[in-house]
């Protein structure tokens, strides 16, 4: 079956469309099998989103139920990473957490991943006064400390999941759209687009069929590796009370409450903080092994 | 003999297996001017940097002989290498945009190569720099020398590596599709240029191409490849009475300007030949 | 399709790249400019192929004259050929993909059977049909930006140095194709390329370019014969020549 699929994928003359993508996206799935930083950084970020999907699963408590009698436990048989400050199983808030902070990450990514792409092969692409308007306004948002921008938005609106997503997305476009700008700019005069340009095709179509797909590589790789940087941004708002909200077990937040305890009962801060850290560097192990698997300048 | 090499063969490990790219190639070189020529993939250029040792880590290198001047270069170390790359043996390029530095003048890339070898103050190094854009025909040197690359043309831009490479005085000069990148006019002119200063210098010139007319008229010899093995070596002046198929094949595939064909032959590649 | 382009100038900023070019092709004839780098030939080639808007003069096909944006029925009419296949060809497309753009741009009908028949009209098998780009040689990817242009069912090819970047014997190759295909389907060429025996070989008439003026216009046999004028197509024939001939 996989030997089959195997020599389906590879054959060096395809016969069909989907066999030519398949073959493609299996050379880079070898090549990354290939990279032993990468494939650790790959394992531990499957693990940590199944560890979140089957939560209800895995979970020996209630993450919300309180045992005040047995608050700030230290790890047991029972609870195996110890309680909180009001008696929670921390190993149960850890895995509902990851749903939280996992997802707030996620979602950022959708949000701001698509939008820095558009504006930055837009304003490259047509060049002129749509350049420079389109890049001021990525001036300015990136003239400002991330996380400063984020806590005024924040603040500005309510404190809590949804606001944290939209802060970070405003905060995290930039970069993106610099990037896509660059790269657009590489290829335009290029005469690959020039014979796309003699089809009659509208420019529209050009920027979002043949430019945007040769920006995602360079997208993708910067995004595993930014998303470390979504993490502790998503919590410190957590941790600086403008994230999720109690007694939602967000990372970030379990640290924040977990402060007063760091030098008792350090498990409580310690944990959560583990967790936000493997993710973190698992991310940047993959973003590093996918650059150089998606580097068209490698292949 | 300033080069010998016998029965050389380059590979490289690929996914799908080992290539082969060079698959036993012998050729001598005196104080002599030897062309190879060859389509893409023949090798030719590979045989030029392995002699160099320029090729990449997982490069497979055998032969029964690859000398340099008597050294042997399969064993050479580094450091060996480098009293050969440059020094003894200078290395043109096809595109001299990417082998100058854009941030440096001219006069002072050509000095720095100069005092690497020979040493002495900078003042007198830019004086020899000048001396040496002036060898090589450039009829302002001191302009020249006070520019930056992007400011001169392409065939200033060649001259000026010559001249960096004549200044250690080398004994063999290997030039890599030197003109391929220039007019046609200004091709003929560095060609000559470097017979010229090649014969009068007594060096060895290694020429590559995948020029045959070009490289018959400005060499003594005459290589010919084809998928990493050499079809025949001829005198320069034998080459339109040349014998074997292919050397015919590419001789008669090309469009003439006084002998007009209503249809290029084209050619068929015979499996013998590789046998 | 005629073509008559009348004292054509374009600009870059203050640099003027080719000032006063003036030449006709009639309708299945094939107009050659060669030329060294710098001379403007490739500039008036993208100009004609709408690729350029800093132009100003008469570009006319057909007797109607081209306006600076062209409409997408202008491309049908239309098409070119670029000098670098490894430039030339979207990285990360298959051949399929890149060869279907046009016809789903025009909505025109029978996509796949028109993909097969312009591959074999190149000689490509139908094989190379989902490979792509890295995975076919240079004369295999000339042939299919050749087929892509041919897609359209143009009048006019435009042909920027197409064999250039090639080795002789492929070069070979792709000059007989365009010769067949100008035979087959009374195709209008227009070449740019620094090649004089090239250019001889493919076109009937020659324009020698230098600094962005047509020097001279003359007809291939008197190129051969040597009954030129200026000093340009002269030293360009001299040079080529004497490679011909024995070292």
């Amino acid at each position: 079956m996989i030997a089959t699929f195997r020599n389906w994928a590879l054959d060096e003359s395809p016969s069909s469309r989907q066999q030519a993508a398949w073959g493609n996206r299996y050379r880079i799935w070898l090549n990354l099998r290939g990279n032993a930083l990468g494939m650790i950084g790959l394992t531990i970020i499957l693990a940590f989103i199944a560890i979140a999907i089957f939560a209800p699963l895995l979970a020996t408590h209630d993450p919300a139920t309180q045992d005040l009698a047995n608050r700030l436990a230290a790890p047991s048989a029972a609870h195996w990473f110890g309680t909180d400050e009001l008696g929670r199983d921390i190993y149960s808030r850890l895995l509902f957490g990851g749903r939280v902070t996992l997802g707030m990450v996620i979602a950022v990514v959708v949000l701001v991943a698509p939008i820095g792409l558009a504006i930055g092969c837009i304003a490259g692409y047509f060049g002129g006064i749509v350049d420079t308007i389109l890049m001021r306004i990525t001036d300015i948002f990136l003239a400002f400390p991330r996380l400063v921008l984020a806590l005024a938005f924040v603040a500005a609106l309510k404190p809590g999941v949804e606001s944290a997503v939209l802060a970070i997305a405003l905060t995290a476009w930039p970069p993106y759209a610099r990037m896509a700008r660059a790269e657009t700019l590489t290829v335009r005069g290029s005469d690959f687009i020039a014979a796309y340009r003699l089809t009659g095709g509208s420019s529209w179509r050009i920027i979002f069929r043949h430019i945007m797909p040769l920006c995602v590589p360079t997208l993708i790789v910067r995004v595993t590796l930014d998303m470390s940087s979504i993490i502790i941004t998503a919590a410190s708002l957590g941790f600086l009370g403008m994230g999720a909200q109690p007694p939602s077990p967000e990372w970030g937040a379990m640290i924040a409450t977990a402060k007063r305890f760091i030098f008792e009962q350090w498990w409580v801060a310690a944990i959560p903080g583990i967790a936000i850290f493997l993710v973190s560097l698992a991310f940047n192990f993959l973003g590093d092994a996918l650059r150089d698997v998606l580097d068209p300048k490698g292949n | 003999m300033l080069v010998e090499i016998n029965n050389l063969k380059i590979g490289f490990p690929s996914r799908t297996g080992f290539h082969q790219a060079v698959k036993g190639v012998s050729m001598k070189l005196g104080t002599e001017k030897l062309g190879i020529v060859g389509e893409s993939g023949s090798g030719k250029s590979l045989t030029a940097r392995a002699l160099m040792k320029l090729l990449p880590k997982q490069t497979v290198i055998e032969a029964e002989k690859l000398a340099f001047d008597g050294i042997d270069i399969l064993s050479a170390s580094e450091k060996q290498m480098r009293t050969i790359r440059g020094k003894r043996a200078g290395f043109i390029l096809q595109d001299p945009k990417y082998s100058l530095n854009p941030v440096k003048t001219i006069g002072s890339q050509v000095a720095e190569s100069w005092r690497t070898h020979k040493g002495g103050s900078k003042r007198q190094a830019l004086e020899a720099a000048v001396h040496l854009l002036e060898t090589v025909k450039i009829r302002d040197p001191k302009k020249v020398a006070a520019s930056y690359p992007h400011e001169v043309s392409g065939g200033m831009g060649q001259r000026v590596m010559i001249a960096m490479m004549l200044a250690p005085d080398p004994e063999l000069l290997i030039a890599d599709e030197p003109t391929s990148a220039l007019d046609a006019t200004v091709q003929a002119e560095i060609l000559r240029l470097i017979e010229e200063l090649v014969s009068e210098r007594g060096m060895g010139l290694l020429l590559i191409s995948h020029d045959l007319p070009l490289v018959s008229h400005f060499c003594d010899r005459v290589a010919v490849m084809y998928a990493g093995q050499v079809m025949e070596e001829l005198k320069a002046s034998d080459l339109l009475s040349a014998q074997h198929p292919y050397t015919r094949g590419l001789l008669n595939c090309m469009p003439s300007l006084i002998h007009p064909k209503e249809r290029l032959p084209v050619l068929t590649r015979d499996p013998e030949w590789l046998k | 399709m005629t073509i008559e382009i009348d004292n054509l100038r374009i600009a870059f900023g203050d640099r003027k790249v080719v000032k006063g070019v003036s030449f006709k092709v009639a309708k299945g004839a094939s107009f050659g400019i060669v030329g060294e780098s710098g001379s403007g030939k490739s500039t008036v080639l993208r100009a004609m192929a709408g690729l350029n808007n800093e132009w100003s003069g008469r570009i006319a096909f057909s007797g109607e004259d081209a306006p600076l944006k062209r409409p997408p029925a202008f491309f049908r009419k239309v098409q070119m050929v670029f000098q670098d296949p490894y430039g030339s060809l979207h990285p990360r497309q298959t051949i399929d993909r890149i060869l279907s753009e046009l016809p789903l741009v025009h909505g025109m009908d029978r996509i796949d059977d028109r993909i097969a028949k312009v591959l074999s009209a190149v000689a490509l098998p139908q094989a190379a049909r989902f490979r792509y780009p890295h995975q076919l040689s240079g004369g295999q990817r000339q042939r299919v930006a050749i087929a892509r242009a041919l897609i359209a069912e143009p009048e006019v090819l435009l042909l920027d140095e197409p064999t250039s970047a090639l080795d002789v014997s492929v070069q070979a190759e792709i000059l007989n194709l365009l010769a067949d295909l100008r035979a087959e389907r009374n195709l209008t060429y227009v070449m740019v390329s620094h090649n004089l025996s090239v250019i001889a070989h493919l076109c009937t008439e020659v324009g020698v370019m230098i600094d962005g003026n047509m020097v001279e216009q003359v007809t291939a046999e008197d190129l051969r014969l040597g009954n030129v004028q200026h000093a340009h197509t002269r030293e360009l024939r001299s040079l080529s020549v004497e490679l011909e001939e024995p070292a």
